[in-house]
Parts: C-alpha cells; structure tokens; sequence
C-alpha cells in the first residue's frame, strides 16, 4: 500500500491536447516539453490536429503556440481554420498563435556550398520568445527535403532541431507523411521519439472511418487500441472506447414503459431511468409501435425525448402513429419530440454517433429512441457497431438518459430469434422480445421480457393486440398445451361459455325439478293429511256410535 | 549625395560571424567585383541581430544569398563555394 502511494507520486509531465478525448488516451496529453510526432497519409488530419492542439492551448490554458507552415500560407491556414469556428487571425491579433510559413521552392533556391538551415531555427526561436511560446508546430518538416538536394546536412539539421526544441522546452508537434513500410516518408521517426501518434482514414466498404493510434509514447501508460476520431464543425474530437470507466451514477427512479400491462410485467412497474432498453423482434412485430407508445408517454409526463428513425420519414411515422391512436404531432409541437429520419448509409458510423451526440447535447433529451439500430449494420460490420453503440451507451449513461432501442431479428429456424441479436444483448440493461407465435393458420404477436436488470419480472409469454385504440395486452389464457392465442383463445373462451351455459341452465333445471318435488311433495302431504284426518273422522264416528250403543244398553 | 540605385542588390543573410558566413562574404565580394565591377551593391544582415528580418525573405539556410535586384528574387544557400553555381545562380554567367 505505501509502496503503491511512492510510485504515484511521479506523474510524467504532460501537456493537455484540447482535443476531445484525446487526453484520456495519452492519459493527460503530448510529453511537455518534447517533440511529438503526428504521421498519416494525406488528408487524416494531421494539420488540423496540430492546429487543434495550438488554438486550445492558447484559449484554454493560455499557453501560446507557433505555427511553422511548410505546406500551407499563413491566409490559408486561418482561411481553413475559420471553417471550424476558431478564429485564427483574431488569435494571432492577441499574440497568442504566430504564423510563420516558410516556403521551399526548388525552383528558387541554388545551394552552393556548405550551409545549415540556422535560418529555421532563428525565425523559430523569435516567434518562441515573442510570444513566450509553449507550443510548437512543424507542419510538414518533410516539405524540406523536396526542397533541398543535400541530405547529409538536412538530417543533421532536424536532429539538432529537435535537440534545441527541447532545450527551448516547449511541446512541439512534428507533422509527417506516412511512408511505405515506414511511419513516416522520411523517417523522422528516428530523431522523434519520444511520442508517435499515427492517423489514419480508411475506406471500408465504401464508408470512411478515421482512426488514431498511439504508436510509441516514451515513459508513459497510454491507450494501445485503434480510436476513431471525427472531423466535424468543431474540429476533431476523438471517441475513446475502452478509456471510460463504467462508473457512471445510476438512478432508481422508474419511467412507465406506455403500454398499459407491459408496466405490471416489472416487478418495480416500468424502466429505470438512465437504463438501456432493447426491444428485439422479427419483422411486423410492432417494434416500432412500442417504441412510439414510449416516446409519447414521456412527452405526456413533460419530458423531452428524440426520436431517430432510421426507416420512416418523421411524417410517415406520425401518421401511421396516428392511425393507433397515438397524436406524435402534438408532443412535437409542444417542443418535447423531436423526429430524425435518416437513412443508415447517409454517412458512417462515426459520424452517426457524433450526429447523435451533438443533438443530444444541443436538445437534451431525458429519453431516445433508436429505431431500429440493427440498420446501422448495413454501415458498419457487426463489430464496429456494437463498439459504437458501447460508446453510444456509455454517453447515454453518463447523461442519465433512458434509451430504447429496436432491433430487427433475421427469422432463422434453427436459432431462437429471440437469442440472435448477441451483438449488443449484453449492453442492455433490459431486454423485450416481440414475436410472431405461428400455429392453427394465423399468427399472433406475443410479448416477453428476456431480462431486466435490477428488477424482477414475469416470465410470461403475454399476447397483444394493436388495435385503432392503441396496444392491447391480453390476459394470459391457459390451455392444456400452455398459453393460449388468437383464434385458439377466442375457441378456448367459447367453449368456456358453453359450459359455462351448460351448467347454468342444469342448475336451472335442477331448481325448477326442486320446486315441483315440492309441490309434488306438499300436495301429497295434504293428500295424507285428509286421508288421514277422513279415518280420524271415521274413527271418532265410530267411537261416538259405540259410546251410544252403550248408553242405550245401560239404559 | 544622390546615388544612383545599382544595377544589382544582393543581400547576405549570415547568422552571426561563423565561418561559413565569413566564407560566404569572401566569396561573394570576389564573384561581385569580378563580375559586376561598380553596378552591386551587397547588404549584409545578421540574423542574430535581426531575427525578425528572416521570414520576409523566406529565410530558411544560412548563409543565404539574395538577389532583389534585378527581378526574379533568386536565393543561393550555402559558403558559395561554388563559383560556377552561384554565377549560374545568379544568372551572372549563363549556362
């Protein structure tokens, strides 16, 4: 333990990026004071990551950079910039960022005997000390070689260039083109090597996906993984996968799922809040219908909810809303649902996530609907969706947003429908199955919750109905072979009734028999009793005839 | 004392007094008074002294040997050792 506090102690200097998500990768950012190098082919961004790295140093930790150009004019450059909202000559106006582009015309210049490029070094070290510069970028050194014949003295040179960088102490980024076989087209990875980062935009399918790596960082713990990064209006942000820790707050409060009997197969009555809910189902199993009775129960409870289909056009999904009783137009107009249609192949994955993110951030919505997510697999293969949709997930959460997502199953016969979608099962915390349940000639949509993290649930099969008043969950009808549904329900219920009458009217039967026993009984008892009171009579005459003869005799 | 303006300006970008740039200023002043005996003139800039002059020129090596005068701006790099390049360089000789 005290062991553990002494090596702690050391944190390795570092220089933040202002890139989004690139401090956790390199756990805090670029080696202070030491030179990084930035390669990748043309056109990965290794310019607008320096610029990046530049501008966010002189806006957030008022550290002030040099930008040395070997490719790009100073007019260029801010031109380029401005196009990202960084304002780049309004910096340079407050001597926070100097520009200075050097440029190597062969065509210009003879060499004629022995020479070192001291000039770089004095411009350099100028714009240094004016600004009392932290930051430094070289963009692209490798612009000198096509520009100078003598190899021998320009690999002298950059080797005591990044010497006196780092006696200057100031972080530098070295930006180069990737070579063949090489990380960079001349090897400058030899005099810098203290960081290595390498981008890269690849062409997958006809999608394009950036990516960054770090290749070497000297005396540093850093992410080893591939990390796809954007380029958006606000410059680079990258995606860090496996850096977010799963420690995010969680919440017990609980949401109502919108269909009437879906809440009482939860034990606690609904989703919890912030949690991830798949609904799974093959095709026409109203995925879409459930994931609408959501949306609009939010809205009824003044929450804000986005909605984003990837298969219907906002118009086309609130009419055939409508047409169940569901008003969408409402709630949106109310401002509390918001629709976004697009179609999964408009761009890639990456840049799907960060439309997700920029309007999750922009509307702050206290619930999404993803419908349906598996679409996105025709952008990406089944991998790098689900590490989007972890990425997704984990933002979601940080944000304490419920999200629904559907998911489209392939029928297959052999595999459970239900089971297929393995992809992202494990990301969710909670997990309703749709289906088809075929038989006797018809087929009937069931539903059931496969899981529910946190919170018990029934494990019943529940039958529903979509009806034009909306979804209908069924009661559980039992029959001898188990659940009971469509026509088989309505013959089980008939044949119910006619027992039910069979008996009613036995006992009706058996009531009237009763009451004419009664009679029968009741007149036969009067029957008796006159019988019996006529021999009484009979008797007592006799008696009384009898008691005369006596008299008469005695008299 | 109006003088008129030389047919040729040179400028020497040397940072400080090293010996390529003392090499370099040999070099040119003999090519110079060979060649353009009386119509150059050759301006001498320390870089050391002057840091901020270098990125008008373009200033990347030292010693650099700028021609302003006459049009197109040529740059020779180098001790100018090299008699034949920096004629040819300075389109003083044609090739």
């Amino acid at each position: 333990m005290k062991k553990k506090a002494i090596e702690n102690q050391f944190h390795f200097p570092k220089t933040p990026t202002g890139v989004d998500g690139l401090d956790e990768i390199t756990e805090g950012g670029f080696p202070k004071g030491r030179p990084t190098l930035i390669c990748g082919s043309a056109g990965c961004g290794k310019t607008l990551l320096s610029m990046q790295f530049l501008i966010q140093g002189a806006i957030e930790y008022n550290e002030p950079g040099v930008f040395m150009s070997f490719e790009e004019s100073a007019t260029d450059l801010s031109m380029n910039i401005k196009s990202l909202g960084f304002d780049l000559e309004k910096l340079k106006r407050e001597k926070k960022i100097a520009v200075d582009h050097v440029r190597v015309e062969r065509s210009e210049i003879e060499e004629a005997g022995d020479y070192d490029l001291e000039g770089i070094f004095i411009r350099l070290g100028y714009a240094i000390d004016t600004l009392k510069a932290k930051r430094v970028v070289l963009d692209t050194l490798e612009a000198l070689f096509s520009g100078l014949n003598n190899q021998a003295i320009l690999r002298a040179e950059l080797r005591r260039l990044f010497q006196w960088l780092k006696t200057k102490g100031v972080t530098a980024l070295i930006t180069a083109e990737k070579g063949e076989g090489t990380l960079t087209r001349q090897g400058l990875e030899e005099y810098v090597s203290d960081c290595v980062i390498l981008l890269d935009h690849r062409v997958i399918e006809q999608v394009s996906t950036r990516r960054l790596r770090i290749v070497k960082y000297r005396g540093s713990i850093h992410g080893t993984n591939e990390y796809p990064f954007l380029i958006d209006e606000h410059g680079i942000s990258v995606l860090p996968i496996t850096s977010l820790k799963l420690n995010n707050k969680v919440s017990s409060e609980i949401v109502n799922t919108g269909v009437p009997g879906l809440n009482e197969m939860f034990s606690r009555g609904g989703f919890y809040k912030g949690s991830t809910i798949l609904i799974s189902g093959t095709a026409g199993t109203a995925k879409t219908t459930l994931a609408s009775y959501f949306a609009d129960e939010q809205c009824k409870k003044n929450k804000r909810v986005i909605y984003f289909a990837f298969e219907e056009s906002p118009d086309q999904l609130i009419r055939n809303m409508r047409s169940i009783g569901l008003n969408l137009q409402s709630s949106i107009k109310k401002g509390l649902l918001q629709i976004h249609s697009s179609r999964p192949s408009l761009n890639g994955l990456e840049l799907h996530l960060l439309t997700l993110r920029k309007l999750i951030k922009e509307f702050k919505p206290d619930a999404i609907v993803i419908d349906p997510i598996s679409n996105l697999i025709t952008v990406g293969n089944a991998n790098e969706v689900r590490s989007m949709l972890i990425r997704l997930i984990d933002m979601l959460k940080i944000n304490n947003i419920t999200a629904l997502f559907t998911t489209l199953n392939q029928q297959n016969e052999q595999l459970r429908p239900d089971l297929a979608e393995d992809s992202v099962s494990s990301l969710v915390d909670t997990w309703i199955t749709v289906r088809d349940m075929e038989g006797i000639g018809e087929r009937n949509r069931g539903i059931f919750i496969i899981k529910a993290r946190g919170m018990g649930h029934s494990n019943q099969v529940r039958e529903f109905l979509i009806t034009d008043k909306g979804i209908k969950l069924l009661h559980v009808e039992m029959g001898p072979n188990g659940i009971l549904t469509g026509n088989a329900r309505k013959t089980n219920a008939l044949r119910k009734k006619v027992s039910q009458l069979k008996i009613e009217d036995e006992v009706n039967r058996k009531d009237r028999e009763v009451v004419r026993k009664r009679k029968l009984l009741e007149a036969q008892i009067v029957a008796l009793k006159n019988e019996f009171e006529s021999i009484e009579e009979e008797l007592q005459i006799l008696k009384a005839t009898k008691e005369l003869e006596v008299k008469l005799i005695a008299e | 004392m109006v003088k008129q303006k030389p047919e040729w300006q040179l400028k020497l970008y040397i940072a400080g007094q090293t010996p390529k740039s003392i090499q370099a200023l040999d070099n040119i002043k003999k090519y110079a008074e060979e060649y353009l005996k009386g119509k150059y003139s050759i301006e001498i800039i320390d870089l050391l002294l002057n840091p901020q002059l270098a990125e008008g020129d373009q200033i990347l090596a030292v010693p650099t040997l700028v021609r302003k005068v006459p049009e197109p701006i040529r740059k020779i790099i180098g001790n100018l050792s090299n008699e034949e390049k920096v004629l040819v360089g300075l389109n003083i000789k044609s090739i």
